[in-house]
């Protein structure tokens, strides 16, 4: 197994969330009548990463990258396949459910979706009232006082206590979703995808609540999103997660300043600014081919089929999570040839084999030199 | 005159709760070979629109017109309207999974298409080009793609086809709701890449509908700007960012964190978008703008010209003087000009710069 | 209290604003439950009001039935073999005296049918409620559960719909003797795989949605989530399926009895009265077969009307009630 050191030596109090080399595989289920070989989904191969108190990691990655059960299994919804989840001290990794109880009053999930995440047929009061009512705490008008008390946290109206789901927008039914979560004060709080389903204008506010409430309660975040600018503008840590491994892991200013991994350099170019300028001037890396299938993952470095600068070694060995180039511990990235200050990778060519780049559905990837590394847009 | 001329076009719907005002008089065009950008978050009528002008829009009430190449199309026959689809004008949806049929495999899909509406060519020619289509659009090894199931696709490689599909006829306009809001942002970079090279080497008219600021940054050539089921502001690609009118349009532009710069707080437009069944009176931003006058609560303001400048058009009672309205600008909002941040620049600095006035004046 | 959150945009102004989507259809004004959504619908629908307003008078025949036996004077099982038959002792047609006619043994058809009503409805509602609760336990347990649990219950069902209904249900009154209870366990309990089979393929895409997702955070044991989470996203089909399983158990019973493994007599009851007037109808009493017949079928039309009124005003396209 590949050793991926923590950063920080083990009982260190200010961790408030550590994840060793948890592994996640899920079975592809096969005919049941005829026993074959069983194929296996890796979407999570040996993560580790830790979150200090009052921090906020943010996770990226793209489809099939596994953070959403990364997330799921931090949260233990999901048994894990290997590895060990140790929050506040306990090692939470193979509790039961009965067991795990106490600690989900310690760690909450907001949802992605504020139109699947809240129940249709109940009422507003008693979706937010379920904490109290699961966890015994609290009943009839004390409850209820707390629950409004929470709406009002959140910026919804505590007169609303009786209405649907369905009579609210979806920032507000968002805001539902936060209050559901911060009934109890967690300490950690994992927020998968918060913003993605909603407005644009919407995004912002809920944003802000979440940095006002991460102040005033000294909460701690694990912040999923595919949108790098919201990462970048909450996170104090960035992952970038690709099939199932983190790929580099960084303070976030370091990520986007000094990105190391080719992955990460072609995921911050990609991202369309608003701004036409920058839009007209820079280069974007065009990766080639879409992401291979979690079920039977590259050999060696797992990005190799797509990245720019793959060389033989790629192919061969898997790259260990540490820091390069020179980088602080808290930089490291999962990469053989890192990209350095300055350097250009859309210029970049793959010096293996055309058929080493066989992706998972037995297609050659077109090397397709008209749309690696295209240069600005025409001004027509 | 333009590819396609919508004049003062009206949609509504009649619900049990009444009827929802999803566009109120909407007027814009598009020039052959040009991207037209339309921005709007849910609500603003920016997908209704098209698609009624398209006819797929069921128990509208339509009234306006919508002029392509001097006809008009609400007012054709369904079997001209027919004919101008897919050979005019093709239109690429948010999820291929629902817009291609799962059962078919998506070279027959393509063939159909293309006989449909060319029933000189043979099947095998049909294939031929249907074949070339998926190389142009950039799926690798397209004589064997032909014969695949939607299914068996990824999204972005997906989306690739129905492109294809919509060029296949090589229309004259190209319609794309928000083709890449699905997409894996790489995958986005890729698609997008795909259609500028098609536009660059057909000639194509787009019409870009999306809720992304930084695609319309990336592709659009005007750009305009719904709200509530009506236009706000209209501009070109530029001026829109950096020297906008609208509050509206600076809001959402000051609500992105990629303007925000580090770690500060973001500057969210307050409230939600109303209600299309009861529209506030006056001016549906007025509600949530940090400019509001009195003006604003009663009259409609008219979409009328920024500036002088008859390309930039603007919907608020603001005064129409550049100078003036980044004075105002400056007293609210406490920035100069609506321009992003640079890196590390932080907003003082902003202000302390000389306020000019790029673009318009 | 936190006043300091100023970024939590507080609700805009009245009127208040229901949320909006682009497109066709509008939200909800605020205030109504989608229950009250359904039953403003249902109200609506003129021909299910109609149904409704049948039943209501069936049920109000049944209940009044000893009042009508009263007022005619006649009791349900009492034999008028003077004034109720003829002279060579055959059933009498429609008169001043017996409104409906009288049966083989002079008994007055109009006060049979009234008290048959009972019978009908109270079978018809008990054993769609043993069905109903039954099946909707079943089959949530089944899907929730998941694994071996739901292979057992499933193949359960399977079994249990597989076999011949009226072959088993006459040998098991054979065994046990006819009786009102007997028969509706009886119905109870074959009539509920098809409602946990239903209810099954509900919870098993429900439990998949994000909500129940939230629920197991929060540390739900699976029992509350079973009841409190998914139950009330299963109550529509239910709710729809029951109101179509009563007629249905209406007909099993008339059938059961026709059969004459049903209730037993002389307890009034339509399926018997229809048998037994096969065999007088050959002799011109037409009245004793059609009456019978008639109460049968316009009570279970009327179910069935209303039953389909029932899923149309809760329909999905609209409401969403269904998953």
């Amino acid at each position: 197994m590949s050793t991926e050191s923590a950063v920080s030596a083990p009982g260190d109090d200010d961790v408030l969330l550590r994840v060793e080399n948890v592994v996640k595989y899920f079975p592809v289920r096969s005919s049941q009548l005829f026993r074959r070989q069983r194929d296996f989904v890796h979407a999570v191969e040996g993560v580790s990463l830790e979150i200090r108190r009052g921090q906020t990691l943010g996770l990226v990655g793209e489809t099939g990258c596994g953070k959403s059960t990364l997330a799921r299994c931090i949260m233990r919804l999901y048994d894990l396949t290997s590895g060990k989840i140790t929050f506040d001290g306990h090692d939470i990794s193979t509790l039961s459910r009965r067991t795990m109880r106490p600690y989900r009053r310690d760690i909450q999930m907001i949802f992605q979706d504020p139109y699947g995440s809240l129940n249709p047929r109940r009422r507003v009061g008693s979706i937010i009232g379920d904490p109290f009512a699961i966890h015994g705490i609290a009943s009839g008008q004390e409850r209820k006082k707390r629950v409004q008390e929470v709406m009002e946290l959140v910026g919804l109206n505590p007169e609303h206590y009786n209405r649907f789901p369905a009579e609210f927008s979806g920032g507000q039914r968002q805001r539902i979703g936060v209050a559901r979560a911060l009934a109890f004060r967690p300490k950690l709080v994992i927020c998968d995808e918060p913003v993605s389903a909603l407005d644009v204008s919407i995004q912002a506010q809920i944003i802000n609540l979440l940095a006002d409430l991460q102040q005033e309660f000294g909460l701690t975040y694990l912040f999923i999103a595919h949108d790098l600018s919201v990462v970048r503008h909450v996170s104090d840590t960035v992952a970038v997660m690709y099939l199932g491994q983190i790929s580099e892991i960084a303070p976030t200013s370091q990520l986007w300043d000094h990105p190391r991994h080719p992955y990460t350099d072609a995921l911050l170019s990609a991202v369309p600014v608003p701004d036409p300028d920058h839009a007209d001037q820079r280069e974007r890396i065009l990766l080639v081919g879409d992401v291979p299938s979690p079920v039977a993952p590259p050999s060696g470095c797992r990005f190799h089929p797509r990245c720019p600068k793959a060389a033989p070694t790629c192919v061969e060995q898997e790259p260990v999570l540490q820091p390069r180039l020179g980088d602080g511990p808290d930089h490291r990235a999962k990469c053989h040839f890192p990209v350095a200050d300055g350097e250009d990778i859309s210029l970049a060519r793959p010096t293996i084999s055309a058929g080493a780049r066989i992706i998972e559905t037995g297609i050659l990837a077109d090397s397709d030199a008209s749309l690696t590394g295209l240069g600005p847009r025409d001004g027509s | 005159m333009a590819l396609l001329e919508v004049s003062d076009l009206h949609v509504s719907f009649g619900t049990p709760d009444g009827i929802v005002q999803a566009v109120r008089g909407i007027t814009f065009d598009v020039d052959a070979g040009q991207t037209l950008g339309i921005v709007g978050e849910s609500g603003s009528g920016k997908s209704v629109s098209t698609q009624t002008i398209m006819g797929i829009t069921r128990g509208a009430r339509v009234s306006g017109t919508a002029l392509f190449e001097g006809r008009d199309l609400l007012t054709m026959s369904n079997q001209d309207l027919q004919q101008v689809r897919g050979a005019k004008v093709g239109m690429i949806f948010q999820d291929p999974l629902s817009s291609l049929h799962p059962f078919y495999k998506v070279g027959w899909q393509i063939v159909e298409m293309i006989r449909l509406h060319d029933r000189a060519m043979s099947k095998a020619q049909a294939r031929a080009r249907a074949v070339d289509l998926l190389r142009l659009v950039g799926i690798p090894q397209p004589d064997r793609r032909v014969d695949d199931f939607p299914h068996q696709f990824s999204g972005g490689m997906r989306q690739r086809a129905m492109i294809a599909m919509a060029m296949a006829l090589n229309p004259a306009l190209l319609i794309a709701d928000e083709p890449t809001t699905a997409l894996d942002v790489t995958v986005q970079a890729q698609v997008l890449q795909v259609m500028k090279t098609l536009q660059d080497e057909f000639g194509t008219a787009i019409i870009m509908i999306t809720h992304d600021l930084g695609v319309i940054a990336d592709l659009a050539d005007e750009v305009i700007v719904m709200y509530a089921g009506a236009v706000m502001e209209r501009a070109d690609r530029r001026t829109i960012f950096v020297a906008n009118h609208h509050p509206y349009t600076e809001g959402l532009l000051e609500s992105l964190p990629a303007y925000g710069g580090d770690r500060e707080r973001l500057r969210p437009i307050p409230g939600q978008p109303p209600s299309l069944i009861n529209l506030p009176p006056g001016c549906p931003f007025h509600p949530r703008c940090p400019y509001v006058m009195d003006r604003c609560r009663t009259e409609v303001p008219n979409l009328d010209p920024v500036g002088g400048d008859s390309a930039h058009l603007s919907a608020c009672w603001l005064p129409h003087d550049m100078r003036a309205r980044n004075a105002r600008r400056k007293e609210v909002i406490g920035r100069a000009l609506p321009r992003p941040a640079e890196q590390g620049t932080a907003p003082a600095e902003a202000l302390a710069a000389p306020a000019e006035t790029a673009g318009s004046q | 209290m936190s006043q300091r959150i100023v970024s939590a945009a507080p609700p805009p102004a009245e009127p208040p604003s229901a949320a909006v989507i682009e497109g066709s259809a509008a939200k909800k004004i605020e205030g109504r439950s989608p229950w009250r959504l359904g039953l403003e619908r249902l109200v609506r629908d003129r021909a299910a009001m109609i149904s409704l307003g049948v039943i209501l008078l069936v049920v109000l025949m049944a209940i009044f039935a000893p009042v009508i036996a009263a007022i005619v004077g006649h009791g349900p099982n009492q034999q008028f073999s003077s004034t109720g038959l003829t002279a060579i002792g055959q059933p009498k047609g429609p008169n001043s005296t017996f409104l409906l006619g009288t049966d083989d043994l002079g008994r007055d058809i109009l006060v049979r049918i009234a008290y048959g009503a009972r019978i009908s409805l109270i079978v018809g509602i008990a054993a769609t409620a043993l069905t109903v609760v039954i099946g909707a336990v079943a089959g949530l347990v089944s899907a929730y559960f998941g694994g071996l649990t739901d292979s057992v219950i499933a193949r359960f069902i399977d079994w249990l719909l597989a076999i011949p209904f009226l072959l088993l249900a006459i040998s098991l009154v054979a065994v046990i003797g006819p009786s009102l209870t007997v028969v509706i366990i009886v119905i109870g309990f074959f009539g509920w795989a098809s409602v946990g089979r239903i209810v099954r393929g509900q919870v098993l895409s429900i439990k998949e949605k994000e909500y129940i997702e939230a629920a197991r955070a929060l540390g739900a044991s699976p029992w509350r989530i079973m009841f409190i989470d998914i139950l009330p996203n299963v109550m529509a089909p239910i709710i729809v399926y029951a109101t179509l399983l009563i007629p249905l158990s209406i007909v099993t019973e008339a059938a059961l009895s026709y059969l004459g493994v049903g209730v037993p007599p002389p307890t009034a009851d339509w399926g018997q009265m229809i048998s037994a007037a096969q065999a007088q109808y050959q002799y011109g009493a037409w009245w004793f077969l059609v009456f019978p017949s008639l109460a049968l079928l316009v009570t279970t039309l009327a179910f069935n009307i209303l039953g389909d009124g029932v899923r149309d005003a809760f329909d999905p396209r609209g409401d969403q009630l269904f998953v």
